[in-house]
């Protein structure tokens, strides 16, 4: 083949290559990107119906609660402002523990609790996942002002 | 005084980079013999000052000297002697540190076998990877001091994340970034060509044991990097899609279609300019990799603004050698082409396909990592990016490949005619077919699509990779045997085969359960009775730890003895499984101790995870092709050419 050919075999195979690819990861990635839901929008009932996504916060303390000698535990996240159920049945992460910041992929179950199938956090003591750091800033932001608020009205 | 010793001497460092950066390359421009000669001592000075400043460092470790911050932060006195010399590239700055005098190391080695290449070439080689030391020793010096001190000096150290005190981890990163930094070569070759406006077969033949030097270290950096986060991480995955891994990923990948990208170029001296765009990339993706883990901007869009100092270097710096690099190329590449032909059926062609796949692939890895920062940034909500995601975008490129290989390599240069290849062929893809079916059902029990596309491609390679081993040990006496070149070839595609049968296998028979288990009761996972016989207190040089005993029987008979480990180190209060592995050729069984549960019942995970090992030992296997290749006689003769030249023509050597 000449040059020119062996450009237009490149080109032509790259393209097409590119192409499948794309429509067929596109396809994936539309059922494989998992959402960060805020759980004060989880508790307005603003979360994806019957698939995966994400949430994050503050372990509540005294929340943890498991049966003596049994795999399955629940404990509750706070954004501080909302509180959200989860039960996991499976061993935690390492640094899991009250009043650290943890991240759970999974689905709402019928009961207003959310079944986990993964929890993270983090190997890091000093570590927040940022999306849980950014909401709890915005929460807290928003009661100092709401604090203020009401010491100016008297 | 001596940390003060190790500044100063990046600094001196620092200055003869300039000297080797600037000089060769304005003397390769004129032709000014003296200024081009400024390069091999320059190097090799710059590399004497950095492995002192190194040397300081290591010294300020081993006497856990607190007054520096760096040490303070990342070491402490009960820390054993090998982690202390390890939490030298432990965390950012030491890492760099590393990152130079790997660099100046490369940089030393290209100046002592250069002795073949044309003065003004290993000038403008030398100059360009004195550009890039300027850059990171600027970088480490004005951001990233690894010998600021910190008074008063604490009593202690906050001790190295414990993650990170292993042997696997303490020389999985330096040959990691062997790998990185070796890349810095084979892109200072292309920019040399580009700067001299000559590229010709002897460039790609300078070029290609280095490039595969480079893509072994980082080959086996990889291998060591998944290996550790199995057994260290603790719950017994071997690769996450973690942005960390994808970014170690991606110039290899890169590099990988480089290295066959190179072999068309010296053999047929075609695909010039995709060489050279090849190595730019490759080297670009080993810079973004770094950088994408040293700036933060992973963790978060707003890590990487709460530094500006750093993040602003480091686009700065990513903007002026990537920019430079395809601005350059844009010039200059086009006259650069040759005009020869080939064939569609031949081996240019699947050395083509190999490319084009590859690339894929690492555009795909690429989209998937930089996703969610992209979506960050435009502020459309924060996604995460899933491993299945990833496998199924990076199976779509490799599947292909990974049957077109065994082709490949049988395919002549030129042309190819169909029916001696098909002749030759039929009866190793008869048997791979047939083994792929067979093996999942009498050895595992179980048929599955991909299951039988996986296995058949692994035993495919693995069988066609042997046949020019073979025909060379059959061959008549006194004919001419297989050259390294092709039998490293053999071997490391060999060692393709035998990753891709370890990853099938691996993902379609794992089995793992997370229990609950008391003292003295037992679970069965895959044929295997692990039993938990005690749990202890133990001690250790810096960290307290429960201990399981685990006896393990198959059919009553006794298989081995596991003590995972749940510890807690003490400076930091930070707890870390310690898994028990009892390893064999064909099996992993691996156990992680949970938490207390409550009743004496502790959590336990029990996996079995057959032909695991062959992910690993297949990684090993190709770096080793690659050695061989890049041993090839045919990389040394030129220089011996010229000598014997030199020695006929009667001039002083």
């Amino acid at each position: 083949m000449k040059p020119r050919q062996q450009r237009m075999l490149a080109v032509g195979l790259a393209g097409a290559g590119i192409v499948i690819a794309a429509v067929l990861t596109l396809q994936a990635f539309k059922e494989n990107m998992m959402f960060y839901v805020e759980i004060s929008e989880v508790a307005q009932g603003n979360y994806p119906q019957d698939r995966n996504f994400r949430v994050g916060g503050l372990v509540v303390d005294g929340s943890v609660k498991r049966q003596p000698g049994e795999l399955e535990v629940e404990f509750a996240v706070s954004d501080l402002e909302n509180e959200l159920v989860i039960t996991y049945d499976g061993i935690l992460p390492d640094l899991f523990r009250e009043g650290q910041g943890i991240i759970a992929h999974g689905q709402m179950g019928d009961d207003g609790t959310f079944v986990a199938d993964e929890v993270l956090a983090k190997h890091d003591e000093n570590y927040m996942p940022p999306e849980v750091a950014d909401t709890l800033a915005k929460h807290a932001a928003a009661k100092e002002a709401a604090l203020k608020a009401e010491q100016v009205q008297p | 005084m001596i940390p003060e010793i190790g500044h100063f001497a990046l600094i001196l460092a620092l200055s003869l980079a300039v000297c080797q950066g600037v000089l060769p390359l304005i003397g390769a421009y004129r032709n000014d013999v003296a200024m081009m000669s400024v390069a091999h001592p320059a190097a090799l000075g710059q590399l004497v000052f950095v492995i002192i400043s190194f040397g300081c460092l290591t010294w300020s470790f081993l006497e856990s000297d607190f007054s520096v911050l760096y040490v303070a932060n990342h070491s402490q006195l009960a820390l054993p002697t090998i982690y202390k010399i390890s939490a030298v590239w432990g965390a950012h700055e030491g890492s760099l540190l590393l990152w130079v005098l790997l660099l100046a190391g490369w940089t030393v080695a290209v100046s002592r076998y250069s002795s073949d290449l044309p003065d003004s070439f290993a000038a403008r080689v030398i100059g360009v990877l004195g550009l890039l030391s300027c850059g990171f020793l600027l970088f480490t010096l004005l951001t990233s001091n690894p010998f600021e001190r910190l008074i008063p000096a604490p009593m202690d150290g906050a001790d190295l994340n414990p993650l990170l005190q292993d042997p696997g981890l303490a020389i999985h990163p330096p040959i990691l970034y062997a790998g990185y930094v070796g890349f810095s070569v084979a892109f200072a070759f292309a920019i040399a060509a580009m700067l001299a406006g000559n590229l010709d077969q002897a460039w790609a033949r300078w070029t290609r044991p280095w490039t595969t030097w480079a893509w072994l270290f980082l080959t086996i950096g990889i291998a060591l990097g998944s290996w550790w986060a199995y057994y260290e991480l603790g719950w017994g995955g071997w690769w996450f899609w973690d942005p960390v891994e994808n970014a170690s990923f991606m110039p290899w990948l890169a590099g990988t279609a480089l290295i066959h990208s190179l072999a068309v170029t010296e053999k047929r001296g075609l695909f010039k300019s995709w060489t050279l765009l090849l190595a730019i990339t490759a080297f670009s993706l080993s810079l973004l990799g770094t950088f994408l883990v040293r700036s933060g901007i992973l963790i978060s869009v707003h890590a990487f603004a709460t530094d500006p100092g750093r993040g602003l270097f480091i686009l700065g710096f990513l903007g002026v050698t990537i920019g430079g690099a395809l601005t350059l190329y844009a010039w200059r590449a086009p006259g650069l082409d040759s005009d020869a032909g080939f064939r569609g059926f031949s081996r240019e062609t699947f050395l083509l396909l190999n490319n084009v796949l590859l690339v894929i692939a690492t555009a795909l890895i690429l989209a998937g990592t930089l996703a969610p920062l992209i979506v960050e940034v435009f502020e459309a909500g924060k996604i995460s990016v899933g491993p299945p995601w990833f496998e199924i975008a990076f199976a779509i490129p490799m599947l292909p490949l990974v049957l077109l290989i065994g082709v490949g390599m049988h395919t002549a240069w030129r042309s190819q005619a169909f029916q001696p290849l098909f002749d030759q062929l039929k009866i190793p893809a008869l048997f791979a077919i047939v083994a792929g079916i067979l093996i999942p059902i009498v050895a595992y029990g179980r048929f599955g699509l991909l299951l039988t596309v996986g296995v058949t491609a692994g035993i495919w390679i693995m069988v066609v990779s042997l046949i020019h081993p073979v025909r060379s040990l059959r061959r008549a006496p006194g004919t001419p045997g297989i050259s390294r070149g092709v039998l490293g070839m053999s071997v490391a595609h060999f060692g393709v085969g035998m990753f891709v049968i370890g990853v099938t296998i691996v993902s379609a028979f794992t089995e793992e359960i997370d229990i609950s288990v008391r003292q003295g009761e037992s679970v069965s996972v895959a044929g295997y009775d692990f039993e938990l016989r005690s749990l202890r207190n133990v001690e250790g040089p810096n960290y307290q730890a429960v201990e399981g005993e685990i006896d393990i029987r198959k059919n009553g008979e006794f298989v081995g003895q596991l003590r995972p480990q749940k510890r807690t180190y003490l400076v930091q209060q930070s707890p870390m499984t310690e898994a028990g592995i009892e390893a064999s050729w064909n099996r992993d069984l691996f156990v992680a101790l949970g938490d207390p549960l409550g009743n004496d019942a502790w959590s336990l995970r029990v996996q079995y995870k057959p032909m695991i090992r062959f992910i690993w030992m297949g990684a090993f296997v190709m770096a080793l092709g690659g050695m061989i290749a890049a041993s090839d006689r045919r990389y040394r003769l030129t220089a011996k050419a010229k000598e014997k030249a030199t020695r006929l023509s009667g001039e002083p050597a």
